[in-house]
């Protein structure tokens, strides 16, 4: 069981971890043996006194919860108290308009927030229990185990091959790398058709295989999460179509997180879906969360129908 | 539409001549631009060679290049005089490797530095002083290592090498006043603000989405500027790297200050030596027409070295650069 193996890997003491005893309940290992299992545990210590209760009904097995997030750039604060919990094995979808903060909360989840000089975040980030946010916790190593796919295909000037290796480089994987990259080309629905030209250039692809091939290079390091940021905007419709099969199979072994714009696609492909609006403020903040099917069909709030059936956004 | 263009052209489509006689003028003038340049390529070659024929015949092309006497004569009308090129062209060649193998590596850690770890408050004024130091002229570079530097910074750095690695050939002693290392430090020095302006420019040009993509993989800040941002920028290091070597060749001054003044190919770095712009300033003034041709036949050499150099750099960014679509292997 993997994802057994990495929690205890991660966090010690696991009894009284809810994720963790709900592991049972989840799918068999798919992956052949020799996989890789994150090494080094997130943090040092599990912050065993953390507040698990919500007041929502939250699904059981939550892979991470926010609780009161705001994010602030310096001065300027763009998301402002969202909790929600975002379930294991399951496709979560975050939408609302332009400024609702949606990217922002997805790369809350990976600390790519991080990244932007003066970004600051209050409120909480659970993962398995583990507050990422906490001083101890490396964001390099949330990152191995939270995924990432961009909105535009960011494909590095190297092979399809070393693409796809990178990360595993990176990781010090030693075992063989060709089979982790069929694998993982395998898993992105890409292996067919590049399997003849790895040796070439990753930006040879057409924009479609590109992100595919991104997709793979998310995988091959072996997330848990991975976390999607309109990653079929900038396709055609076809390679659209793809990218959102794929995450149907990709479901199975991941949690997925997905940002989009694009309505019918949250309503296709998510079962859970995060509605988001732009406040007076100018801060982000949830209006509604439910299974995707009850958002789409019966939603609570006025605005989220007004939101779904095109009236504003 | 149809009454605008008749209003403003009455005469049709097939007459309409206003306005072509500025283009015309407009396109003489650029053409005269490169037509000029061309004409200038070709005076100097050509008279440079000129010159430079007698003496590359009376002594054979490759005695030229590869021997090292160099024993001029007195002659107005005829070559009398030994003139070989192998010292100069060891000294040129010496010093320009010494100063792009220090001031490479010093150049990509600023332009790092300066791209990925110093925020923007930092880099930008650090980024002009750095620009700053490409405007001071190479002579006051040529005093400044002859008075200050050489003397009181790289003379004990050289007793140092020389004794505790005199063993291997190129530090060995003794260490003589002015000498190709000094000289070669100093070049480096000279070509550092080149070559990390050009390298930075091309490390500030790497996509973020690259950078953010490493980053989302668990790429250490360390991992991604040696994995993602210096190996797609390899073809633009070569490409500054051949400017800074091509500057390092030909500078003149500071070198002809600082190298020594040898008449023999020396391999220890602390013994005189000699570059071929060096030699052609410093013995100019009281040479006789037929040395005076063996020297411009040494600058028709140097030219010919720096082109070669520009050729083999050219082949190797467009080797590098094929990373952009095609295969790579």
């Amino acid at each position: 069981m993997r994802v057994t193996t990495e929690s205890a890997t991660m966090t010690t003491p696991t009894m009284t971890d809810p994720a963790v005893e709900a592991t049972p309940s989840q799918p068999p290992e798919i992956r052949p043996p020799g996989a890789m299992v994150p090494p080094r545990p997130i943090a040092r210590a599990r912050d065993a006194s953390a507040p698990r209760n919500e007041p929502e009904a939250r699904p059981a097995n939550p892979a991470v919860e926010l609780s009161d997030v705001s994010i602030f750039y310096g001065a300027f604060r763009a998301v402002r108290d969202v909790s929600f919990s975002v379930p294991a094995h399951a496709i979560t979808a975050l939408i609302g308009p332009s400024g609702s903060g949606k990217s922002t909360l997805l790369r809350a989840i990976n600390r790519m927030n991080d990244l932007t000089p003066g970004s600051r975040l209050d409120g909480e980030v659970r993962y398995h229990g583990t507050n990422l946010y906490r001083a101890d916790v490396d964001p390099v190593e949330v990152r191995r185990r939270i995924g990432m796919v961009f909105q535009k295909p960011n494909p590095f000037p190297k092979s399809i091959y070393d693409n796809v290796a990178f990360g595993p480089r990176l990781n010090g994987y030693r075992d063989n790398m060709d089979e982790l990259v069929e694998r993982s080309l395998r898993q992105a629905a890409l292996w067919d058709e590049v399997k003849d030209k790895l040796k070439q250039s990753g930006l040879a692809l057409s924009g479609g295989q590109q992100q595919r091939l991104c997709i793979a290079r998310t995988i091959a390091v072996e997330p848990e999460i991975i976390l999607m940021d309109e990653p079929a905007s900038a396709l055609d419709p076809r390679s659209t179509l793809q990218i959102e099969e794929l995450m149907a199979e990709l479901k199975e072994n991941y949690t997925i997180v997905i940002v989009t714009h694009n309505m019918q696609q949250a309503a296709r492909a998510s079962d859970r879906t995060v509605f988001l609006n732009m406040g007076d403020d100018r801060a982000g903040y949830v209006v509604e969360v439910d299974d995707t099917v009850k958002i789409f069909t019966n939603p609570r709030e006025q605005l989220t129908e007004d939101y779904i059936s095109g009236r504003f956004g | 539409m149809t009454s605008r263009t008749t209003t403003l052209n009455p005469g049709g489509i097939a007459s309409s001549g206003r306005g072509r006689l500025g283009d015309r003028a407009f396109r003489w003038a650029v053409a005269a631009g490169g037509i000029t340049v061309l004409l200038i390529l070709a005076l100097m070659i050509g008279s440079t060679t000129l010159d430079a024929l007698p003496v590359f015949s009376s002594q054979g092309i490759v005695d030229f290049l590869t021997g090292i006497t160099w024993d001029p004569g007195v002659s107005r009308t005829e070559i009398t005089g030994t003139y070989q090129a192998g010292v100069f062209m060891f000294g040129t060649l010496v010093t320009s490797l010494l100063a792009i193998t220090l001031a490479l590596p010093l150049s990509i850690a600023i332009a790092l530095f300066l791209s990925d770890v110093a925020g923007p408050r930092v880099a930008r004024p650090l980024a002009y002083l750095v620009e700053l130091l490409a405007a001071i002229p190479s002579v006051v570079y040529g005093l400044w290592g002859l008075h200050f530097f050489a003397p009181t910074v790289l003379k004990p750095v050289a007793k140092f090498l020389s004794e505790t690695l005199g063993f291997i050939p190129i530090f060995e002693g003794p260490v003589v006043a002015f000498n190709p290392f000094y000289a070669g430090v100093v070049l480096a020095i000279m070509i550092l603000p080149i070559i990390t302006a050009i390298v930075h420019e091309i490390f500030r040009a790497a996509p973020a989405a690259e950078r953010q993509a490493a980053y989302a993989l668990g790429a250490t800040r360390w991992e991604v500027m040696w994995q993602v941002v210096v190996p797609r920028s390899r073809p633009g290091i070569v490409g500054a790297t051949m400017l800074g070597l091509g500057r390092a060749l030909g500078e003149t001054i500071a070198i002809a200050l600082l190298i020594g003044g040898g008449t023999t190919i020396n391999i220890s770095l602390f013994q005189q030596g000699e570059s071929i712009a060096a030699k052609i300033v410093n013995t100019f003034q009281e040479s006789a027409p037929e040395a005076i041709d063996a020297l411009i036949a040494l600058g028709v050499t140097l030219f010919a070295i720096t082109i070669v150099i520009n050729m083999a750099a050219r082949l190797i960014v467009r080797r590098l650069g094929d990373l952009s679509g095609e295969a790579i292997s």
